[in-house]
């Protein structure tokens, strides 16, 4: 089994952003990077389904972004992905439909049976590269998957609604996006930070297009004031249903 | 002035209430670039047609109704080649979509498709020379993009509970059309809608949430939040992370970063320590109560009212007093 895994390098969230002088994007002055988290989850089900055919087949991490991106890459190596390509590109475009043109020129001719990604990339939340990356490639293409099963050629997902789930039957190729539930992701070992460093990793340009979509600009929300604590007991029910009436208006 | 298309979506035979905020946001679109027309994509099972009202009543010119049993379920690759066949033919200034599971799925394969522009999960937007700006968290929620879409047609989805549906009458005008492709022939089939919390209210459509956390101590404490939720009438129940990954409640009811981004009117959370991953998915909402019983949780640097106390204690005497307060109103 060949499977492409597409990973993507993402701030730290747990950082206090700060917007860069042009206003269009956050300040990257300081900021941590790592894999995004549903990308993670992604590089497993890869590996897993890997591991299940008896090892046979392949599992490749793909990203487009910058040089430093090359250090995802590594990671996604030393989880236990085979070998690594990466797009490069400055920076990556607003619109999901030029990554997703670039990403489907790299994987047309590449033969995998699956290809996965994250569901949602938590800086862009654009939510929408997989399934561009499918129609462009013409395939199968299941979003927010939570529960995966593979036998030979079909494959059976579950995939998360709002409050609800559908079970969804396709066969391979295919491309799927990942969601959180469906594994845990594993560390890399010492051992598999050793050998990554040793797998193959290509590095070639990215051919983005053209881009529909732009940052105008981007600010910060308003940040939330603390609000009162009502007591220390059920004896402060009744004065926060009174304010749930009167000031909140919710009740 | 431009004509929108907007597809309504549709969840086990019933129209969901993003259908219409979808229906609301296409109108003012319309409105904002110069009063173009609104027709409403509704696609089902045989029998559809009979939920066209409630599109005219929000503001739908025409209803285009797509019945064929291939749509008994959700069936992306048919309605993305439809939707696409539709918003190509040079009708069309824009397509709108709700920003759920089944718009995020469907909106970016018709915008391939098609070779536009799309922009995801608007909490707002305007109309500025004919293109349309509009509001996008990303970040994980901690930054406010503005994107302007170029060419035409443009795609948006719109992100469930940022818009109200607003009534706007329209005579009810349908159209019968058929799919681009055979339905019954695409490779990805739904055989199965599991509905989570049966007859309850969808997160995104509750006014008011109750989430809890790992404050509940055991899956059957839950029933303390149902017990709220159902004196409120109009709330949903929601957990933190570390409640679906104990399996006290579905993966579909996570609230946070990697669950579902929430913006009701009133969320309570309920043993919930306030995890900036938790925060992530419910900043937005617009009053904010936290029960806890440790006064140095996070949950309450964010929170409007707080009540430092044991949520076996505080939630029925809160619950006893919403019942009562409602029998009042
Ligand atoms: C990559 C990643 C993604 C994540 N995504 C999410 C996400 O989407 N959503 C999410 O929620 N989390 C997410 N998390 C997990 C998050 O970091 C927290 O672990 C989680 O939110 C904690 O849940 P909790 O508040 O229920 O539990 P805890 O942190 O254990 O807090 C329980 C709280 O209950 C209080 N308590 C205990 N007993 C009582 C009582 N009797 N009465 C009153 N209060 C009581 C305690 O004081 C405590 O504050 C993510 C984590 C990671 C690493």
């Amino acid at each position: 089994m060949k499977i492409a895994v597409c990973i993507k390098r993402v701030p730290v969230m747990e950082t206090k952003f700060a917007i860069a002088a042009d206003g269009t994007r956050v300040d990257d002055a300081g900021l941590k990077y790592d894999v995004n988290d549903f990308d993670l989850w992604a590089i497993e089900a890869g590996l897993q389904l890997k591991e299940k055919n008896n090892n046979v087949g392949e599992v490749v991490a793909i990203s487009l972004g910058p040089d430093a991106a090359q250090e995802q890459i590594r990671k996604a190596l030393a989880m236990g992905a085979d070998r690594g390509i990466l797009l490069q590109a400055g920076s990556t475009p607003a619109d999901g439909l030029a990554v997703a043109r670039a990403l489907a020129a790299e994987l047309k001719d590449g033969g995998y049976d699956l290809i996965l990604f994250g569901r949602i990339a938590i800086d862009s939340m654009n939510q929408m590269t997989g399934p561009m990356v499918a129609e462009l490639l013409d395939l199968p293409c299941v979003t927010n998957v939570f529960r995966l099963d593979i036998t030979g050629t079909t494959g059976r997902a579950e995939r998360a609604l709002e409050g609800a789930s559908e079970v969804v039957e396709f066969p391979l190729p295919a491309l799927l996006t990942i969601d959180d539930g469906l594994n845990k992701e594993r560390l890399p070992s010492l051992k598999g930070i050793m050998a990554a460093k040793k797998k193959p990793l290509e590095v070639k340009p990215a051919q983005l297009g053209e881009a529909r979509v732009a940052v105008q600009k981007m600010v910060l929300p308003p940040e939330r004031a603390a609000g009162r604590i009502l007591g220390d007991s059920a004896a402060a029910v009744p004065e926060l249903v009174k304010l749930l009436q009167t000031e909140a208006k919710v009740l | 002035m431009a004509n929108v298309l907007v597809f309504a979506e549709v969840r086990g035979g019933e129209l969901r209430k993003v259908a219409l905020e979808a229906v609301t946001a296409a109108r003012q679109l319309a409105d904002l670039s110069g009063g173009g027309s609104v027709h409403a994509v509704l696609a089902g099972a045989p029998g559809i047609g009979a939920k066209a009202e409630a599109l005219a009543q929000h503001g739908a010119d025409s209803v285009l109704v797509l019945e064929h049993p291939g749509f008994a379920q959700y069936n992306p690759e048919a309605l993305a080649a439809t939707l696409a066949q539709r918003l190509g033919s040079g009708n069309y200034g824009f397509g709108v979509f709700s920003a759920t599971a089944q718009g995020r799925d469907l909106s970016p394969r018709v915008a391939a498709k098609l070779g536009v522009g799309l922009a995801p999960d608007l909490t707002g937007f305007a109309v500025e020379g004919g293109q349309v700006v509009g509001q996008h968290f990303n970040m994980n929620g901690k930054t406010i993009a503005t994107l302007a879409l170029s060419g035409s047609p443009a795609l948006l989805s719109v992100r469930p509970s940022a818009l109200q549906p607003v009534v706007a009458a329209r005579p009810l005008v349908t159209e019968a059309i058929t799919s681009a492709t055979d339905p019954s022939a695409s490779r990805v089939k739904v055989v199965e809608l599991k509905q989570g919390n049966t007859g309850k209210i969808d997160l995104n459509d509750a006014p008011v949430i109750v989430a809890g956390g790992r404050g509940l101590k055991a899956a059957e404490n839950f029933k303390l939040c149902e017990d709220l939720a159902d004196a409120f009438g109009n709330a949903a129940v929601g957990a933190t992370r570390a409640v679906t990954d104990e399996g006290w409640r579905p993966h579909s009811d996570q609230i946070g970063q990697t669950g579902r981004n929430v913006s009701p009117n009133l969320y309570i959370a309920v043993g919930i320590s306030g995890a900036i991953q938790h925060l992530a998915g419910m900043r937005t909402s617009k009053t904010i109560v936290a029960i806890n019983k440790d006064k140095d949780a996070p949950i309450f640097k964010i929170a409007d009212y707080g009540i430092v106390g044991d949520v076996f204690d505080v939630v029925p005497a809160l619950t006893a007093a919403v019942k009562a307060a409602r029998a009042q109103g």
